[in-house]
C-alpha cells in the first residue's frame, strides 16, 4: 500500500488512444511525484528543438504522493510541459481542489499527447475516460465554460480545469484555471492547451488514497497541523490577511516595483494593502483542499462575489502600473482568470506598455479605441486585459507578453523578465540572494523556486542581511532544492514557513514506504533541478541567460531604503555555480554522477 | 527626539497606523515597544528606516519604526 497509486492516464488527442500505465518505479524513488517525475518524463519523452505549440509537445498533469491525503495543504499538482513563451521546461503549480480529485480517481499524473483535430475536452470518472466535443465551449470564457461543464457532467462534485479565449488564441502567457479561480498561471501552460484543442478536463473521483504506515502518517500529520497552527506566519498572519499582507511590508523596505520596476516607493500603496483589502472587501476566506492556512481570499465588490487579488496580482496592477484603485485591481483579476491569463504576466505586460507609452513609443493612435496607457489610468488596467482575449489588435499583442512587447517597438530592455518570463513583486535591487533566485531559476523570472524573501524580508527561518552577499549563494541553492522536493511532494509552498524538511521527509515516509531523510529529500530536489536545467540546455540556454533585466543591474534605485544599490549578479552567479558544482551553468559530470543522473 | 512610528496588519486594532511621536533620546526598539504599550510577543518583524532590525537597535532622531506581527506569503 502507497499513497502512489503507481498509475498514469495517458491520452492521445491525434489518434483518440487512452491508455493507463504504471508510473516507472525507479523514477518515482529518484524523483518522489510532480514536478519532479513529470519533468524527468518530459525530458525523456519529447524531442529537444519542438515547437513548444506542436503536436509532439506534451502536457503533464503531476500529482505528487501528499496529493489527496490527509496531510495539509495537500491539494497540488503541477502542470509540466515545454513553454511556447521561453521553450524552457515550464512547471506550473496550482491548488484548488482539482488535483486531488484527479487522485481520488486513481491516477498519479495524466499526460496529454497530440493534437484533437476539432476543440475537445476530456471527461475522467474514475476509470471511465472520454474525449468530448467542445465547440459549444470555444469562445468561453473559464467561469462559464466551468458551469456549463458541470451541468454537463451531471455531478457537482466534479472539478474542472479550463482554459479561456488566451489559452486558445495561443497567447504565451495563458493560464489554465482550476475550480473557477486557482491558477496554474505561469509559462504559457494555458496555450499548450489550446494548440492541442483541448479546452478542458473535468475529473470526477470516488476512491481513497491510502497511506503505506497509516499510524505513523497520522502522527506525522498531527504534528504538521500543529506546526501550522502554532506558527505565527500560517497560524495568524496568512489566515488573517492573505498575502496581500505583504504589500506595506515591501514598500517600507523599498522594494516593491512601482512603474514597471522604475522606482521602489509606491506612495499610495496603503491603499492596496491587504489591511485595506480586508476592511474594505474581504467576505470570507477561500481555502484549498485539506488547508489549515487558508490563505486564499473571497471578496465583495459592487455586489459581485469573486476570488480576491493575491499580493502578487496587487502589485502586477497595482503599484507595477501606478494604480491605487483595489476596486479596478479586484477586476483586473477576475477579467484575468476569466480570459485565462496569468496575473503577473498580464500586468507586468500592461506596466511595460505603460512605460512605451511615457517614453511615447506606443501612440494613442496604436490603442484603437481604447483607455490611455497613462500610469494610474484604473480603466485601462481592466479594459486591456479583456481585449487580452481577442484575437486581433492590440490586445492581443499585449498577450504576447512583454518581452515580446517590447521587442515589437525596439525597446526590449523594457520587459523586465528573466528569460522573457516577467518577474514578480519584488525589486532585486534591494534582495541580494532573492537576485540571483531571479537570475537561476529555471523557468525564468519566478518568486517561487526560491522565495529568499523569507530570510531577506520575513526573518524566517532566520533573519539574513539583505543587501550583503554572504553565504546567499548556498542559501539560494538549498531553497531551491527544497522547493523542487515539496513541489513534488504534492503540498503547497505555503506550508513551508512552518514546516522544515524534515516534516516533509516524515510525511512521505510514511505515505509512501520509501524511507526518506532530509538528505534525500534534498537530494531528490537537487536531481530534479538539475533535470530541468539539463532541458533548458538542450533546448540551446546557456549561462549568459542566467541574468536579469540591465535596469536592475545598472540604474541605482532612485529612492527609499534601497536607494543607491543595483544587483550585483556577476558577483554572485560564480559563487553560485560553484555550490552547485556547474561549470559555467552546465552541471559537471561528476555532479549528475552524484545525483545518479 | 522624535520617530515616526508605523504600525501594521493586526497591530493596528484600537491602537493607530502611524504617528509621529516624542521618545527619550537614544531609547532602544525594546523600550520604544513598552512605551508604545504593545505586548512584545505581538511584533514579529521590526525595520527602521526599511531595514529589519532586532529590539536591542538604538533609535535615532527622525527614525522611521515600523512594527508588524508575523507576516507571510509569496
Ligand atoms: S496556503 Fe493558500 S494556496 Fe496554499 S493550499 Fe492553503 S489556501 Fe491554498
Amino acid at each position: 500500500m502507497s499513497s502512489i497509486w503507481g498509475k498514469i492516464l495517458r491520452i492521445n488527442l491525434s489518434t483518440g488512444e487512452i491508455k493507463s500505465e504504471k508510473v516507472p518505479a525507479d523514477l518515482s524513488n529518484k524523483f518522489i511525484g510532480g514536478r519532479g517525475l513529470a519533468g524527468k518524463m518530459l525530458m525523456e519523452e519529447i524531442p529537444a528543438g519542438i515547437n513548444a505549440l506542436s503536436e509532439e509537445n506534451k502536457i503533464f498533469f503531476a500529482t505528487g504522493p501528499l496529493t489527496g491525503t490527509t496531510a495539509p495543504t495537500g491539494n497540488r499538482y503541477m502542470v509540466v510541459t515545454k513553454s511556447p513563451l521561453n521553450n524552457v521546461i515550464a512547471s506550473s503549480n496550482a491548488g484548488g481542489f482539482w488535483g486531488a480529485e484527479l487522485k481520488f480517481a486513481g491516477y498519479d499524473m495524466l499526460i496529454v499527447e497530440g493534437k484533437a483535430p476539432e476543440p475537445v475536452y476530456i471527461a475522467i470518472k474514475d476509470d471511465s475516460v472520454q474525449i468530448k466535443p467542445a465547440a459549444h465551449l470555444w469562445g468561453k470564457t473559464t467561469s462559464i465554460a466551468t458551469e456549463i461543464l458541470l451541468q454537463e457532467f451531471g455531478d457537482p462534485k466534479a472539478r474542472v480545469a479550463v482554459i479561456g479565449p488566451a489559452g486558445e488564441h495561443l497567447s504565451p502567457i495563458a493560464s489554465i484555471i482550476n475550480d473557477f479561480c486557482r491558477a496554474a498561471g505561469r509559462s504559457g501552460v494555458g496555450a499548450v492547451m489550446g494548440a492541442k484543442n483541448l479546452k478542458a478536463i473535468v475529473v470526477r473521483g470516488t476512491q481513497n488514497v491510502q497511506v503505506a504506515d497509516p499510524v505513523k502518517f497520522k502522527e506525522a500529520v498531527r504534528a504538521a497541523i500543529k506546526k501550522i497552527r502554532e506558527n505565527g506566519v500560517t497560524g495568524q498572519g496568512l489566515p488573517a490577511y492573505g498575502t496581500a499582507i505583504l504589500v506595506n511590508i515591501i514598500n517600507e523596505a523599498g522594494i516593491l516595483p512601482t512603474k514597471n520596476f522604475q522606482t521602489g516607493v509606491f506612495a499610495e500603496a496603503e491603499n492596496i494593502s491587504g489591511e485595506t483589502l480586508a476592511e474594505k472587501y474581504l467576505k470570507r476566506k477561500d481555502p484549498c483542499y485539506r488547508c489549515p492556512i487558508a490563505c486564499g481570499r473571497h471578496c465583495e465588490i459592487d455586489g459581485l462575489e469573486g476570488a480576491g487579488p493575491e499580493y502578487e496580482t496587487i502589485w502586477a496592477f497595482g503599484s507595477a502600473c501606478g494604480i491605487s484603485d483595489l476596486k479596478a485591481i479586484i477586476h483586473a483579476n477576475t477579467a484575468c482568470n476569466d480570459i485565462g491569463v496569468d496575473t503577473i504576466s498580464a500586468g507586468s505586460t500592461i506596466a511595460a506598455a505603460m512605460e512605451l507609452y511615457q517614453r511615447g513609443i506606443i501612440t494613442n493612435a496604436e490603442l484603437e479605441d481604447g483607455p490611455a496607457l497613462t500610469w494610474g489610468n484604473a480603466e485601462a488596467i481592466v479594459e486591456w486585459v479583456k481585449r487580452m482575449g481577442d484575437k486581433q489588435g492590440f490586445g492581443s499583442l499585449l498577450a504576447q507578453g512583454s518581452a515580446r512587447l517590447t521587442a515589437a517597438y525596439g525597446a526590449p530592455d523594457l520587459s523586465m523578465s528573466v528569460k522573457k518570463l516577467e518577474l514578480p513583486a519584488y525589486d532585486p535591487r534591494g534582495l541580494m540572494g532573492h537576485g540571483l533566485q531571479y537570475a537561476t531559476s529555471n523557468r525564468g523570472g519566478c518568486h517561487v523556486r526560491g522565495y529568499l524573501i523569507s530570510p531577506e524580508i520575513l526573518g524566517l527561518p532566520e533573519p539574513l542581511d539583505r543587501f550583503s552577499l554572504e553565504g546567499k549563494a548556498q542559501w539560494v541553492k538549498t531553497f531551491q532544492d527544497l522547493t523542487a522536493a515539496i513541489d513534488s511532494s504534492g503540498l503547497c509552498l505555503f506550508s513551508s514557513f512552518a514546516l522544515g524538511a524534515e516534516d516533509y521527509a516524515a510525511l512521505l515516509a510514511a505515505a509512501t514506504g520509501i524511507p526518506y531523510t532530509t538528505e534525500t529529500l534534498l537530494k531528490c530536489g537537487e536531481r530534479c533541478y538539475n533535470v530541468e536545467r539539463l532541458f533548458n540546455l538542450q533546448e540551446g540556454y546557456t549561462a549568459a541567460d542566467d541574468t536579469l533585466p540591465k535596469r536592475l543591474l545598472e540604474d541605482p534605485m532612485p529612492e527609499g531604503p534601497t536607494k543607491g544599490h543595483v544587483h550585483p549578479l556577476d558577483k554572485l552567479l560564480p559563487q553560485y555555480y560553484a555550490v552547485r558544482g556547474w561549470e559555467n551553468g552546465v552541471p559537471t559530470p561528476a555532479k549528475l554522477k552524484a545525483l545518479g543522473l | 527626539m522624535q520617530l515616526t512610528v508605523k504600525l501594521f496588519a493586526t497591530l493596528r486594532h484600537n491602537r493607530f497606523k502611524a504617528k509621529i511621536k516624542e521618545f527619550d533620546q537614544g531609547i532602544t526598539v525594546e523600550q520604544a515597544i513598552k512605551v508604545l504599550d504593545i505586548p512584545e510577543e505581538e511584533v514579529s518583524l521590526i525595520m527602521v528606516n526599511g531595514i529589519l532590525v532586532q529590539k536591542e537597535y538604538v533609535l535615532k532622531d527622525g527614525d522611521t519604526l515600523a512594527l508588524f506581527p508575523p507576516i507571510g506569503g509569496g
